[in-house]
């Protein structure tokens, strides 16, 4: 979901960029609160790893790919601030080093794929989770079920913003661009559920202590 | 975090960039084929407004397709893993210095 250079029109990317540099400044801010001693590391654990997955596109239906998008995998694991950070290094890597994604469109970028689908989408993570602990049937893990949901939901939210983006400069009327980005990316969201809910799960099993704001597994 | 831990989840991303990138699916991704299917790929097409110098993550000069995906790949999660380490570092050393003064007795991290 890479925007390039050229889709979108200057009076959309460029406040963009300040809305993203902005996401940015914002969470850096806050990650420097709360780094403790063992998620400085971790933190470039999880960059590296959210990089290396998301060179490998898996076929979905209709001669179309996805790859991991690693939003809420960082979030759950380091917080919504530290999440949102990591995807957008990531992101400017991609621009910089790759041509994945343009100068131009990088704002847009981090703002649907850091922004939204890391920091924002962490929210839905929490909510879910507290919904699911007070139910009383609980035959599933509530912090699997709502890092599913959260994943699934963060890739199709960033491309609902992509389309929003894409109509707003003219590239593509809304009516076109929302339907078909967010059906595509619905197929998509759910590779990016399964692939989160694996490497949750693992990381649980190995290192409980490193889910993000869990105290009770902590304790 | 463990050394032994840091190097493992390194290690794991390293061996999916060495090992996994050249068999990721060539097919478009969700936005190029929104774009192709609703015609306006060939807006994306011109020339980037900033050259990369490893553009669609190969290495240049070396002729096999694959192992210049897979060096590209090395390269791009060691630097993303460095700066996404630093950057952390740099908060935290610039957050443990402001609070050297202010912290109560007995604070630990």
């Amino acid at each position: 979901m890479h925007i390039p250079d050229g889709f979108l029109a200057a009076r959309v990317w460029a406040p963009l960029w300040v809305v993203g540099a902005g996401g940015i400044w914002l969470s850096l801010k806050r990650v420097g609160r709360a780094l403790g001693e063992k998620t400085v590391p971790l933190m470039g654990v999880m960059a590296a790893f959210i990089f290396a997955a998301q060179m490998l596109n898996f076929p979905v239906a209709g001669g179309t790919s996805g790859h991991l998008l690693g939003g809420v995998l960082a979030a759950v694991l380091l917080g919504p601030w530290a999440g949102a950070v990591i995807i957008s290094i990531v992101l400017a890597v991609q621009c910089l080093l790759f041509q994945d994604g343009g100068i131009t469109a990088l704002g847009a970028n981090i703002v649907n794929m850091a922004l939204i689908g890391s920091g924002f989408s962490y929210a839905i993570y929490a909510l879910a989770r507290s919904a699911l602990r007070l139910s009383v049937k609980r035959r599933l893990d509530p912090i699997m079920v709502a890092v599913a949901v959260a994943s699934w939901c963060s890739v199709v939210l960033a491309s609902a913003a992509c389309a929003i983006e894409l109509a707003l400069s003219g590239t593509s009327p809304l009516r076109v661009a929302l339907p078909a980005m967010v059906s595509v990316h619905a197929l998509i969201g759910i590779g990016e559920a399964i692939i989160t809910c694996l490497v949750i799960s693992f990381v649980l099993r190995v290192r409980p202590d490193l889910v993000y704001g869990d105290e009770k597994r902590q304790a | 975090m463990k050394t032994r831990e840091i190097l493992f989840g390194l290690a794991a991303a390293l061996l999916l960039a060495l090992v996994l990138s050249p068999f990721a699916s060539p097919w478009p991704d969700g936005l190029e084929k929104v774009a192709a299917d609703k015609g306006f790929l060939q807006k994306g097409e011109g020339k980037p407004v900033l050259p990369a110098p490893l553009s669609d993550y190969t290495w240049p000069g070396i002729k096999s397709v694959r192992l210049s995906t897979r060096i590209a790949g090395v390269m791009g999660t060691l630097t993303v893993f460095m700066i996404a380490w630093g950057a952390a570092a740099l908060l935290k050393g610039k957050r443990d210095s402001e609070r050297h003064v202010t912290l109560p007795f007995g604070h630990r991290e």
